[in-house]
């Protein structure tokens, strides 16, 4: 059967696709490096801020994934390839992590003695907010991280040789635990990476927050790497108008709730009015900064969440990749907000700003394609894969009965 | 099985109505009578089968309108009722807030939100199936009651422009079905 073939077998133009980006993204960090010598503090900003958008992408799958272990649907049939390339460019993202360690005194206040020394606030929290243990939590991260995308990604090439059903029950035993790790790991990532850039601020629902945004991040990538191969060989049979409206719909949830997220936060530090936690809002809402938050508003919610109620724009794949790029784009100006205001008093973009998640991006697409490339795009083994693809079932009906 | 239709002077019947013991004959024969040029007929499920909506040739639903607009009531209604009580019927000065203080009047606005567009839904798909409807003339089939259990049925209706007992008849029974009758009107 063909379409068992690994991905670069049917698609040989994914070798190409994989130089250009990877060049272009190797270019654009050359380039970045002038922004090193000559700001080294806008650099490791503006690093952190491109480098939170690749690690979404990288970890959204991957959660994404052990969702649809749990869950099964059709819907995640046809995206697990998809899914499973591109929590593969983890080990990359681990390695891309090393900046922000050598960045930590242009980005954390709080790795600085001599304020420690003068702040009683920083004095409390510094048995969980000093250099060691942060690193050494990192460390934890990923090592969970990278553990979990690579006993599913390895089950899955065995599931794929073999076919053996126990195959599957072990993957859905590993995620029903690795998604609970997952969460927690996540949200801490998020409180050591992001949070402390204002180590006296603090909010619990800053977690889920990343979370539901990696969330938004998949979908959107997801639904653009699928129109992609929908074009091509085998997916051109595989994919059907159901299948973006499935992910489309999950979109919209994740739109709505980050919205639900973002504004409870929003809420309950408004409605408590307290100095410690309202301070980060004055910072973003009393300044230039809140036409960032005004865009998101209009861009992160309404936009998309009346775009996406629309059952064309959900079955078209023409009309709903464009929303699904403009979202990635947003995503990525949410996270600007998140990051950029703690060290600029105005409104501020720097050429970094730009140039920097260029270079991450098209290097992490180049990775993505280069893992995409050698395993086939399809399941064969899925248990759900006769129900998701019965056009292709039907092709080798003797073997797919070994997976049931 | 082709039964002989009772030999009756006045033709006061509602339509035609096949059986089939599954959900996928049904669907198959209904694509057909639509290809066929049958307009006005029904297909009835003990559970909803999504491919028959299609299959009937049914348009989009105005559903969708209704449930968007009542939302839109809701939120205006439940955002001006927070408003009126908060900085006209009972001003209070909270922590120096203003009186339409509107990220408060939020969780509001969209409790009511979803209450006046869930309620839409409901009388929405009432309104739109005509129902609740005390006589239907497919009830006069004996056997339609296992439609609520293990049957699916096809009914074609004599108010259709094509139809025509003994030609209609005579398509129907091609369809494949356990059993064709005649329903009284």
């Amino acid at each position: 059967m063909r379409f068992r073939q690994a991905a670069d077998q049917l698609i040989p133009e994914l070798a190409g696709y994989q130089r250009v980006f990877l060049m272009a993204g190797g270019l654009l960090l050359l380039v970045s490096l002038v922004g090193w010598f000559l700001n080294p503090a806008q650099f490791f900003q503006s690093y952190l801020t491109a480098y939170m958008l690749v690690l979404s992408a990288t970890l959204g799958p991957l959660a994404l994934g052990m969702i649809h272990q749990q869950s099964g649907g059709k819907w995640g049939v046809v995206i697990r390839s998809i899914l499973g390339a591109a929590s593969r460019v983890l080990p990359v993202m681990t390695a891309l992590f090393l900046p922000i360690v050598v960045g930590m005194p242009h980005l954390y206040h709080w790795t600085h003695a001599d304020a420690v020394a003068q702040d009683e606030i920083l004095q409390a929290k510094s048995l969980y907010l000093n250099v060691p243990f942060f690193l050494l939590r990192a460390l934890l991260y990923f090592a969970v991280w990278n553990a979990l995308a690579f006993f599913l990604n390895k089950w899955t090439v065995e599931q794929d040789r073999t076919g053996d059903p126990a195959v599957a029950k072990r993957m859905e035993r590993l995620s029903g635990g690795g998604l609970l790790v997952f969460g927690i790991t996540v949200t801490f990532a998020s409180f050591d990476w992001l949070m402390s850039l204002d180590p006296h601020w603090f909010s619990t629902i800053y977690g889920f927050l990343i979370l539901g945004g990696q969330g938004l991040t998949t979908m959107a990538l997801t639904i653009i790497a699928l129109h992609w191969l929908s074009k091509r060989e085998p997916m051109n049979v595989a994919v059907v108008p159901q299948y973006f409206h499935d992910l489309a719909n999950l979109m919209l949830a994740f739109v709505i709730l980050w919205t639900y997220f973002s504004f409870s936060q929003y809420l309950i530090i408004y409605a408590g009015n307290l100095p410690e936690e309202i301070t980060w809002y004055t910072r973003r809402l009393d300044t230039t900064w809140i036409n960032v938050g005004r865009f998101l508003i209009l861009a992160h919610f309404a936009v998309p969440f009346l775009l996406l109620l629309f059952r064309r724009n959900k079955r078209v794949a023409e009309r709903l990749v464009p929303i699904a790029a403009f979202l990635l784009v947003v995503r990525f100006i949410d996270l600007f907000w998140l990051v950029a205001p703690t060290f600029h008093e105005r409104l501020s973009l720097s050429w970094l700003d730009i140039v920097l998640p260029l270079g991450l991006v098209a290097v992490w697409i180049g990775c993505f394609v280069w893992q995409l490339r050698g395993n086939p795009l399809l399941p064969y083994y899925d248990p759900q894969f006769a129900e998701a693809v019965p056009r292709l079932a039907v092709q080798g009906e003797g073997h797919h009965h070994q997976a049931h | 099985m082709a039964t002989h239709m009772t030999q009756s002077s006045q033709p006061a019947v509602h339509g035609l109505i096949a059986e089939f013991d599954n959900p996928n004959a049904l669907v198959a024969a209904t694509a057909k009578a639509h290809r066929d040029g049958y307009r006005k007929m029904d297909a009835y499920s003990p559970y909803p089968i999504e491919e028959l909506r299609h299959a009937l040739g049914a348009p989009a639903s105005r559903l969708p309108v209704i449930v968007f607009i009542g939302g839109l009531i809701g939120a205006a209604a439940g955002f001006s009722l927070e408003s009126w009580a908060n900085a006209v019927a009972y001003p209070l000065n909270v922590a120096g807030k203003p009186y339409i203080s509107w990220p408060m009047f939020i969780p509001v606005t969209f409790e009511t939100t979803v209450l006046f567009a869930s309620l839409s839904a409901v009388v929405g798909m009432l309104a739109l199936n005509r129902l609740p409807q005390p006589y239907h003339p497919v009830f006069n089939h004996a056997r339609f009651s296992a439609a609520s259990t293990d049957r699916f049925f096809l009914c074609i209706e004599a108010r259709d422009p094509k139809f025509d007992l003994k030609r209609t008849r005579a398509f129907m029974d091609t369809l494949g079905a356990l059993e064709v009758a005649a329903v009284e009107g």
